[in-house]
């Protein structure tokens, strides 16, 4: 057997501008071994492996495949190399069939394309035993497929090395299962696999050996085997940190917003949601699971007044608030919050800096045709000392801060209004460990004051933490709404997919 | 019968300049360049056809000076945006302002050589590419009026069209080209050479706009230079290029309705209609289809996603 490692990185340095991502990391991967790669935001995990995969050409430090030692010019040396990798942002053309997107690049040889790609695509993923239409868009398929399609088209170069990129991020349980289910066959048949993830859960169950980074810096090597949740965390944040997250008791009670038989369409005329009632009660966490484009963001966008109603009705304290734009809802007196999924697209101005940001919430308020940026500032300045923001200045775009401090000037923002409704779709999206805590304990403090909250999230884990209740969707309709506290992932893993077909029943409060 | 036939002709020959602009722009949107030079690069391939076949009185050398000056621009144009990174909508802009004031210039010193007329090409040339119906099919009652009596230049670019539509999605390079349209990054992570890609179809599609100009300024106007040949046909294309839904093919049905509308303008005199609103036709159409045309798309007849921004693969 070959003692030398598939994979070997030597000192590797790689800095943006002025930022250092990588500072001298080492790692390495035998075949027949899965490593996950752990770190926070920003630590430089996923620059690292897109140094492997021919993306960006590292400043300096030494790359070893099978004990020889290789330079990664471009893309098309690690494909030689047999080095694959599954971005996190899926790298699929929408518009093209899952066998075009698999082929492209190592087409079959000759000027034309052949019918006979769908036919070997098909005999590929029977092969594998994974299942996929070669003739379907990329645009017609969930999340689960097109990753299906990502793995195949790794496969079909014959890569033996392969990286994921939070490869699970959207998936459902069941989904990661039978991912997981793949990496260790691939494993076994003496592939080498690194996976990049942030659920600690995860490492332990698919992983051989961890490498942690911190701050750009490989601070530790250790066997899954003889570690735990608790010693790799502590490696990653580089302090000791409360895994827990709290469960604020509920001190308010009545119903602040309920919907009934709600539907909407898209603008294609596909019913995106069916038939959903819920209700949100005062200083609670409803919860809302499902599967990547279940209906979540339009269940957002439709009681923020921002998506049109197709049939039923939403009431806030007993008053139809159906089909009222933002603006109407504000001056019915009703003050609801909404932290999109976007949140530099549809939350904030991304050119804008801090203050000005501050006043499109509050600017029309204002009498006469001038804004008053003093308030804005003192409110800026507030919420950048609680949330500890952290900028180059309140008038620095915010497009040029990192995510997490983007996120706490929107929520920041948000919660300086006193909101009764706060609606926050993938609050903790790409946020480290302390980031995720400081949100979490945002939303909580809103509890605690009676503000009803909307949260989606993709980690049941934390939903189950967090929550109150949960509702779950499948295809736009409500499989259940559960209390937290009982339930557990597996069930919700099913109700995601509806193994039940639940679909029409009453709530299972 | 024979008048509505009459006017098909006609609108197959005024429309014809309009299809090696659509077609040349459909080629470089494909792979993700959306160059509005196309006004200015059927300039530039108006002048140098024309001064080509005025001076060496060979057909051949004029459309492969008029593809080459097309090209030509073009190539500004790609190194503006592919390798310099630079905004894709001013350059364009910036090539057609460039290019209708390089051929207008050069068009009056023309004129001016040769005393003060209008320069023309030599009769042997004219008379190659005159309309002509073709041996035997042009024989055909009607159909053979309609479809097979026109100059070369109408076949040369019904033949463009058909040819770049099978290579776009029949061939492997097609593939490739589309992928990088659609998702540099990911033609990039597929190992395609990015920067090369868009750089051949940016060339070639300039040299199609080239000739679309060669065809007004040897063709239209009966060999005869005018300085206001293309006038306009290349922003016409463009938007043209998004009636097609990005396909060639299509192409070919735009242009001849459009074709149409260039005729009709000329035919309505006895309408009584003021001839300012008649030239403002073409116009008027293309904005109403245009906005007819993008008020619901499928996803896969939409502009090509990769378009209008440029591609640097350590982008973060």
């Amino acid at each position: 057997m070959n003692k030398q490692p598939a994979i070997k990185l030597c000192g590797i340095t790689k800095s943006f501008d002025k930022v250092v991502a990588n500072d001298h990391i080492d790692l390495s991967v035998q075949r027949g071994e899965i490593l996950a790669l752990l770190g926070e935001n920003g630590s430089g995990k996923t620059t690292l492996m897109n140094i492997l995969a021919g993306i960006y050409q590292p400043d300096s430090g030494e790359i070893f495949i099978d004990g020889e030692r290789v330079s990664i010019h471009a893309p098309e040396d690690a494909n030689r190399l047999g080095i694959g990798m599954i971005h996190q942002h899926f790298k699929l053309v929408d518009v093209h069939t899952a066998a075009d997107n698999i082929i492209l690049g190592a087409e079959p040889k000759g000027l034309f394309l052949r019918k006979s790609r769908y036919e070997k695509v098909r005999e590929i993923s029977e092969r594998f035993g994974l299942s996929v239409e070669p003739t379907k868009k990329i645009y017609n398929m969930s999340v689960g497929e097109k990753q299906t399609v990502e793995i195949l088209k790794v496969l079909y170069r014959g890569a033996n090395i392969l990286i994921l990129d939070e490869p699970t991020a959207v998936l459902t349980v069941q989904e990661i299962r039978r991912l997981f289910d793949i990496l260790r066959r691939m494993r076994d048949e003496g592939c080498a696999i690194i996976i990049i993830t942030h659920k600690l859960g995860e490492v332990m169950e698919i992983s051989d050996r961890v490498t942690v980074l911190r701050k750009g810096k490989s601070v530790a090597t250790v066997e899954t085997a003889s570690s735990d949740i608790h010693t790799l965390t502590e490696l990653m944040v580089g302090s000791s940190v409360n895994l827990s997250i709290e469960r604020t008791e509920r001190t308010h009670s009545g119903t602040l917003l309920e919907t009934h038989h709600l539907s909407v369409e898209s603008d294609d005329g596909v019913r995106m949601l069916d038939d959903v009632s819920m209700t949100l009660e005062k200083g609670e966490i409803l919860g809302v699971a499902g599967v990547a484009g279940s209906g979540q963001r339009e269940l957002c966008e439709t009681i923020a007044g921002l998506m049109p109603i197709r049939e039923g009705a939403i009431l806030f304290k007993k008053k139809n608030i159906e089909n009222m734009t933002p603006r109407q809802i504000f001056q019915a007196g009703i003050s609801m919050s909404f932290i999109p999924e976007d949140r530099l697209g549809m939350g904030l101005a991304a050119s804008m800096g801090i203050i000005d940001n501050m006043l499109l919430k509050t600017y029309q308020d204002a009498k006469g045709p001038f804004v008053r940026k003093k308030d804005a500032r003192l409110k800026a300045e507030t919420i950048t000392e609680k949330l500890r923001i952290s900028t180059s200045g309140m008038d620095a775009p915010v497009r040029l801060m990192s995510g997490g401090n983007v996120q706490k000037v929107l929520l920041g923002r948000e919660i300086e209004s006193d909101p009764q409704v706060l609606i926050t779709a993938y609050p903790v999206r790409g946020l480290d460990i302390n980031t995720s805590y400081t949100i979490y304990d945002a939303l909580n403090e809103q509890k605690k004051k009676g503000t009803g909250v909307l949260f989606i999230c993709e980690d049941l884990d934390v939903m189950l933490e967090l929550c109150d209740r949960i509702m779950v969707l499948c295809h736009g309709k409500v499989t259940g709404i559960v209390d937290a506290a009982k339930t557990t992932k597996e069930e919700l893993g099913l109700l995601m997919t509806d193994a039940a077909g639940k679909g029409d029943t009453e709530n299972v409060d | 019968m024979n008048g509505i036939i009459n006017l098909l002709t006609a609108a197959i020959r005024a429309g014809i300049p309009l299809l090696f602009g659509t077609t040349g722009e459909i080629i470089t949107e494909k792979s993700g360049n959306m160059n509005l030079g196309v006004e200015g690069m059927m300039w530039l391939g108006a002048f140098f056809g024309f001064y080509a076949g005025l001076h060496t009185d060979s057909l051949i050398l004029a459309l492969l000076c008029a593809f080459a000056a097309g090209l030509g621009g073009a190539l500004i144009y790609a190194v503006l945006t592919v390798s310099l990174r630079a905004n894709q909508t001013v350059a364009g802009l910036a090539l057609t302002i460039f290019g209708t004031a390089f051929a207008n210039f050069f068009g009056l010193r023309m004129i001016a050589d040769n005393g003060g007329f209008l320069p023309k090409l030599s009769p042997r040339l004219t008379g190659i590419l005159a309309d002509k119906p073709i041996p035997l099919l042009g024989k055909i009652p009607y159909i053979g009026k309609l479809l097979f009596s026109h100059n070369i230049l109408v076949y040369l670019g019904i033949g463009i069209a058909v040819l770049a539509f099978l290579y776009m999605n029949k061939t492997r390079a097609g593939l490739r080209m589309r992928a990088v349209g659609e998702a540099p990054a990911t033609a990039d992570a597929a190992g395609i050479n990015v920067t090369l890609t868009k750089y051949i179809h940016i060339l070639l599609g300039g040299g199609v706009c080239g000739l679309g100009g060669a065809y007004l300024s040897l063709a239209f106007f009966g060999g005869q230079w005018q300085n206001a040949c293309v006038d306009g046909q290349g922003w016409i294309a463009v938007a043209l290029v998004i009636f097609a839904n990005w396909n060639p093919v299509k192409a070919i049905l735009g242009t001849l309705l459009f074709g149409m509308f260039e005729v009709i303008r000329f035919r309505v005199d006895w309408l009584n209609i003021p001839p300012a609103f008649c030239d403002m036709l073409p116009y008027v159409i293309t904005t109403l289809i245009l906005v007819i045309a993008s008020i619901r798309r499928s996803r896969e007849r939409r502009q090509p996603q990769g378009c209008g921004n440029n591609y640097f693969r350590e982008d973060r």
